[in-house]
């Protein structure tokens, strides 16, 4: 007994599988450093930014949906955040010095307006990408788990505010440039029509996403993952446990909104406009689809959900525009009702049945009863 | 010992008279002998239902504390008032000098008080060991809680070892059996270290096995802290008990009593034991089945 406890004293608490999950890190980081970009074409490369662009957010929805149970459906607002802010500063960056961007002059505007001011500076708009949305969700946060707002309110009262957010730019066209959006060419000296440049963008989207996924792993992995999957299963168990679960749920909620503004401000320069059109109530459930289809309760999963259920939009839409939003449609249904663990299920249902191959026959299928969640 | 009255009420008293908002936080000084936790004057009503009515109740260090009464006498409301999940209407709990009415659930139990509930809850997704972590690390400050955990603290070792759970340490809590996640709650509980715990029928659908060892590790937990236990397994409270309080109908009938004097007391016997008697001769098993339905069927899954 004594000896038994003393090993559990010394060894390392968490997931064990250490080893291949970090060999499946290096092949695929191998796929889309070096195979990728000699591969395809340039024009296909720009796709697979943009995929992975909608990969950091998906990140950050598997945190708070699959992780934290809140059902994030207004990324929208988050992303446009990020982005916004981001295109704000690459169009004054590319007008004349002290002169409002282009799209203002054309309405006869002779000065850069207040709000847009503190965006002419750089490490003031890289701080905001990814403060302003992790702020805007603390604040929602604080005043919505406190009063113990969940599941669907929770969800409405997101996508509410993604949908206010796109009237609020329409309606505000002299600054935000309306329906049109915002438009940039450049990219912190990249020239966004560029191939070369472009690959170098491609190559900070795929830094910046491994970067994303590592901080999501660390927090899954971490006794806080623990306390958010405690919280999501029995919140009002845990508060008698000592813990704050308005606070625990704020922070992940945060961070995948700081993950989504990010993502807000790579998807300016890799498709060159961001537009109200990106950001609204139908943009904002698309992510919850490709975490849903990946499998929400892996981060990797949900990058592969991303990347496939872009993959595949862009192919149909290019064949039968209009089947795709059906086809969309059918595929959460299917992946909701028949297979809630989305693709990354498949791999450890394959993995389970492997388990229980080696086992022997004898072994009874109910001696598999406990389902491993990966990271 | 002779029966102890309730202790006399004053009127000026303010931690007997209903606390009003704009009263000053009650911190008596430190009195030997005070009790641990000691509540005063408590009613608690759900929309016109008198759930509690006027309990005093104590409890001192170190004591094994039985609550006992009916189904529906207002047991777990009790225990909800005093960890924060139920607001009273009137009345006062003091646990330690601290004043706990009024305040959130997760600070009561950096007050240290700590509780189980009636029906198991354990984190199911979570293994064993993660369990008692998250019960263990609940001081611990965000960046701490950030870091990949790495070992086991001393008190997840010690819960592992008292509840015998240490062969289960990488088990899902979902796997575990009904009795297991009784003692992991419990476990939780330890690693948790409070002062005062309150235990919400911990032996409910356990065996008669499972419920000695369930009684010799209540009597661990009460070595330097207070247990309250609510129950309705008579034999249990028997053999663990200190002092026994029976509660019926929302209102206390004996306070703060031994095993002996609440067995001997008609009025206990009429509403609680005799039923039990009654109850046990004729099923043939234990007290459990005192209380009618819900520890009755309990029964069935310990089987
Ligand atoms: N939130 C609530 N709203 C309305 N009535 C309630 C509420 N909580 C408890 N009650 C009622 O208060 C009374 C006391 O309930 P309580 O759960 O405290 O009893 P108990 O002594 O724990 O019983 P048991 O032995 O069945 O667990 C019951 O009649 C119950 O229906
Ligand atoms: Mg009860």
């Amino acid at each position: 007994m004594s000896a038994l406890l003393a090993t559990v004293r010394r060894r390392v608490v968490g997931p064990r599988e250490e080893l291949p999950a970090r060999i499946a890190f290096a092949i695929v980081a191998f796929l889309l450093i070096v195979v990728a970009p000699s591969m395809l074409s340039d024009f296909r490369l720009g796709l697979l930014a943009k995929y992975l662009v909608f990969a950091i957010v998906a990140v950050g929805i598997a945190l708070a949906w699959g992780r934290g149970g809140m059902l994030v459906l207004g990324q929208g607002l988050f992303f446009g955040l990020g982005g916004y802010a981001m295109a704000m500063h690459l169009q004054l960056a590319e007008a004349p010095d002290g002169q409002p961007p282009a799209f203002m002059t054309l309405t006869g505007a002779e000065h850069v307006p207040g709000i847009w001011g503190p965006f002419e500076s750089t490490a003031f708009t890289l701080a905001m990408v990814v403060l302003l949305p992790m702020l805007a969700a603390t604040l929602l946060g604080l005043l919505v788990f406190r009063s113990r707002v969940r599941g669907p309110y929770f969800a409405i009262l997101t996508q509410a505010l993604a949908a206010a957010f796109v009237i609020f730019l329409v309606g505000q066209q002299q600054f935000s440039g309306g329906t049109n959006g915002l438009t940039v060419m450049t990219f912190f000296g990249l020239d966004l029509a560029d191939p070369d440049d472009k690959r170098t963008l491609y190559l900070i989207v795929v830094a910046v996403l491994a970067l994303v996924f590592l901080i999501g792993r660390q927090l899954v992995r971490s006794r806080y993952g623990r306390l958010l999957v405690a919280v999501r299963d029995a919140e009002d168990r845990v508060r008698f446990l000592g813990y704050d679960p308005t606070l625990v749920k704020v922070v992940a909620f945060a961070a995948s909104a700081g993950m989504a503004g990010l993502a807000g401000a790579l998807f300016v320069p890799v498709v060159g406009i961001i537009s109200p059109a990106s950001l609204g109530i139908v943009p904002s459930i698309e992510m919850v689809i490709w975490v849903a289809v990946g499998g929400r309760l892996s981060l990797a999963g949900a990058i592969a959900g991303a990347v496939l259920v872009n993959y595949a939009k862009t192919e149909l839409s290019e064949q039968l525009p209009s089947a795709w939003l059906y086809g969309q449609g059918l595929l959460f249904v299917v992946v909701v009702a028949f297979a809630p663990r989305g693709i990354a299920g498949i791999g450890e249902w394959l993995r389970e049945n492997r388990g229980r191959l080696r086992r022997g026959r004898d072994a009874t299928p109910a001696a598999a009863t406990t389902v491993e969640e990966g990271a | 010992m002779s029966p102890q009255p309730t202790p006399p009420r004053a009127e000026g008293d303010p931690a007997i008279r209903p606390r009003h908002p704009s009263d000053p936080p009650q911190t008596p000084p430190e009195k030997a002998g005070e009790p641990l936790l000691r509540i005063r004057g408590l009613g608690v009503q759900f929309g016109g239902f008198h759930a509690l009515t006027d309990v005093d109740f104590d409890a001192r260090e170190g004591e094994v504390h039985f609550l006992i009464g009916p189904n529906g006498a207002g047991k777990t409301t009790l225990v909800d008032i005093i960890t924060g999940l139920t607001k009273p209407t009137t009345g006062s709990v003091s646990f330690d000098g601290q004043q706990l009415v009024g305040h959130k659930e997760h600070r009561i139990v950096h007050f240290g008080v700590g509780r189980t509930f009636q029906a198991a809850t354990v984190f199911e997704a979570l293994t064993v060991g993660e369990n008692l972590d998250l019960a263990a690390s609940y001081r611990l400050g965000l960046r701490r809680l950030l870091r990949q955990p790495r070992g086991h603290a001393d008190a997840v070792v010690e819960a592992l070892e008292v509840t015998g759970l240490a062969d289960e340490v990488d088990k899902s809590a979902g796997a575990l059996a009904h009795g297991q996640k009784q003692w992991l709650e419990i476990g939780m509980l330890l690693a948790q270290g409070p002062r005062l715990l309150l235990l919400d029928e911990p032996v409910a659908g356990m065996s008669p096995d499972e419920r000695t060892r369930t009684g010799e590790l209540i009597r661990y937990l009460a070595r330097g802290r207070t247990v309250l236990v609510v129950e309705h397994d008579m034999d249990f409270m028997r053999r663990f008990a200190d002092r026994v309080t029976v509660l019926h109908e929302g209102r206390i009938l004996r306070a703060d009593a031994t095993v002996a004097e609440v067995q001997a007391d008609p009025t206990v016997q009429e509403v609680y034991i005799g039923r039990a008697r009654d109850d046990r001769n004729s099923a043939g098993r234990s007290g459990a089945a005192a209380a009618g339905a819900p520890a009755a069927s309990d029964d069935e899954e310990a089987a």
